[in-house]
């Protein structure tokens, strides 16, 4: 279910489009919330921008990660800027998250046809502390303690890759650090393993106090087992390999 | 017909000319487009002791198909005095839709009182290249200094925009991505970011079918802007060596007349009486 909603069928961007193959999540935690996003954008197989901010700045408490057409989220997330603009100066007040997330939910429901648009709207207000909407592609809105966006793969979705982690990572009354690091985490997993995401990753945590901006640069990216270092190892002290590979281990990957 | 209501493209044809062209095979007419190489670079600011400025670029191959249309076109297009932009992609949508926001820019600096924002001339772009979704065929770099700074931009035909301190566009964007990502450094001078890009033209030039001929490059900072069209020419046409013409009296001729070209004539001055007359018959 989950994978269904959060796949872009690739034929639904027009040729040409500049597309967010992206790796994007946001998580609460007691106090604020965490977004992070992965920095790729492409047209068809080029990386038109590499370093590119997929969070974006809607309001003093919300930001949103965009994915899907870059085109479609950049003026839907213009629109909403514009309306959470116009509500702080009509109510001399910051709109709360959920007004925000409304906003974006009923713009991609009302145009579903016309848009490829899977944003995450995260925040922070008075009255209910940090907060995590997913709005997939039919433009529904989903409220979560924590959401993956890792969607817009071109074979398959990149979400799939992380969700066993975090389900099994994931824990209630997290702290900022924690939060952060599982958020680090879970995008440099996501960005090895899916080919239309890459690049650095940018996060934002949102609290009361104000908005903190983390960037952590592409070879700085948290490394898990990466698989070279025990084959090698092996191979260098025994001239053979000693770990039985499956007859079939050489089929569609290379192994040096 | 109400002019206001005539605004913009008309796609009325589109049905015509689609029915038209399955008949006709592949007769189609086809759009001139400018297989292009644009860049842009930021420099000065920091800790160059420069003022902060953007340095654009571009070749000057217009193509139709496999036929070089024009070869010494201006792809950087004027948008207003401190802010311009190089267009690729379909070259009369560049021209239009370059020309529309220009206009528009000029109108909202006098209704304004400010100096316009480049910031203002992107989202005018934007948001009208995603209302046409990708049919008006733009591909842009734009770039200026106003109150706020230095800026540069990139938007696509589709209405999306980045903002980086180096871009490339265009059919030979990468050739000019690979000088970028090798030669870039931050804290350019004025003078490195000119050679830069120049550099960057050049390898589009040299290494794309669909760029060739000249290197335009305009230079913005604060106080000037400097339109260096044809920077550097490194396809001029050489002399030939040897001297093609036929030799006087190589075709034989039969008779031969000579006219005089030049004809006299005889201007004489009417009286004023007969001019008011005349002037008069006229009006009545």
């Amino acid at each position: 279910m989950a994978d269904m909603i959060n796949n872009v069928n690739m034929e639904r961007l027009k040729k040409g489009e500049v597309n967010l193959g992206t790796s994007i999540m946001a998580v609460a935690f007691d106090g604020g919330v965490v977004l992070g996003a992965d920095s790729r954008t492409t047209t068809g197989s080029y990386i038109a921008n590499r370093v590119t901010d997929k969070l974006t700045h809607i309001h003093d408490r919300v930001y949103c990660c965009r994915s899907g057409s870059a085109a479609d989220t950049q003026a839907v997330a213009d629109i909403v800027h514009y309306h959470a603009q116009f509500y702080a100066a009509q109510h001399n007040a910051r709109p709360p998250v959920h007004t925000i997330a409304s906003l974006f939910q009923s713009l991609c429901y009302e145009n579903k046809d016309r848009l490829s648009a899977g944003i995450i709207v995260a925040g922070w207000d008075e009255e209910q502390g940090g907060q995590v909407y997913n709005i997939p592609l039919g433009g529904g809105i989903f409220r979560q303690p924590w959401s993956i966006g890792a969607g817009f793969a071109l074979l398959g979705s990149g979400s799939t890759y992380v969700y066993g982690y975090c389900d099994a990572t994931y824990k209630e009354g997290m702290n900022e650090e924690e939060t952060v690091n599982f958020v680090r985490n879970t995008l440099s997993l996501a960005m090895a393993r899916d080919g239309s995401s890459g690049g650095c990753i940018r996060m934002c945590v949102i609290k009361k106090e104000g908005v903190r901006r983390i960037f952590v640069p592409g070879n700085e990216l948290p490394k898990f087992w990466e698989g070279a270092e025990l084959i090698e190892t092996k191979r260098a002290t025994s001239g053979k390999p000693e770990i039985a590979l499956p007859a079939t281990a050489g089929e569609g990957m290379v192994v040096q | 017909m109400d002019a206001a209501n005539n605004i913009g493209f008309d796609f009325s044809n589109h049905a015509r000319n689609q029915f038209l062209g399955e008949r006709l095979g592949s007769a189609l007419p086809k759009a001139t487009s400018t297989g292009t190489t644009i860049v842009g670079v930021k420099f000065g600011g920091g800790n160059t002791g420069e003022p902060e400025g953007v340095c654009l670029g571009a070749d000057t191959r217009a193509t139709g198909g496999p036929i070089v249309a024009d070869k010494n076109c201006e792809k950087i297009h004027y948008i207003a005095n401190h802010i311009r932009c190089c267009g690729a992609g379909t070259a009369a949508d560049t021209e239009f839709v370059t020309n529309l926001i220009s206009s528009n820019i000029e109108l909202h600096a006098l209704s304004s009182g400010r100096k316009p924002q480049v910031v203002t001339a992107m989202t005018m772009l934007k948001q009208y290249l995603y209302r046409y979704q990708g049919h008006v065929g733009a591909y842009l770099v734009i770039g200026g200094v106003d109150e706020t700074g230095a800026h540069l931009f990139t938007v696509h035909a589709h209405g999306s925009t980045d903002k980086l301190p180096y871009v490339t566009m265009g059919s030979g964007s990468m050739a000019a991505m690979a000088v970028f990502e090798s030669g870039y450094k931050e804290d350019l001078t004025r003078e490195q970011a000119i050679a830069l890009v120049s550099r960057a033209i050049r390898s589009g030039i040299f290494n794309d079918l669909g760029s060739g001929s000249n290197v335009d490059v305009c230079v913005i900072t604060k106080d000037q802007t400097e339109m260096l069209r044809n920077y550097e020419m490194p396809n001029e046409r050489g002399n030939k060596t040897r001297e093609y013409k036929f030799r006087r009296g190589t075709t034989a001729f039969t008779k031969e007349s000579i006219k005089n070209l030049i004809v006299k004539e005889e201007v004489k001055i009417l009286p004023p009486s007969t001019l008011a007359a005349t002037t008069a018959m006229d009006v009545a």
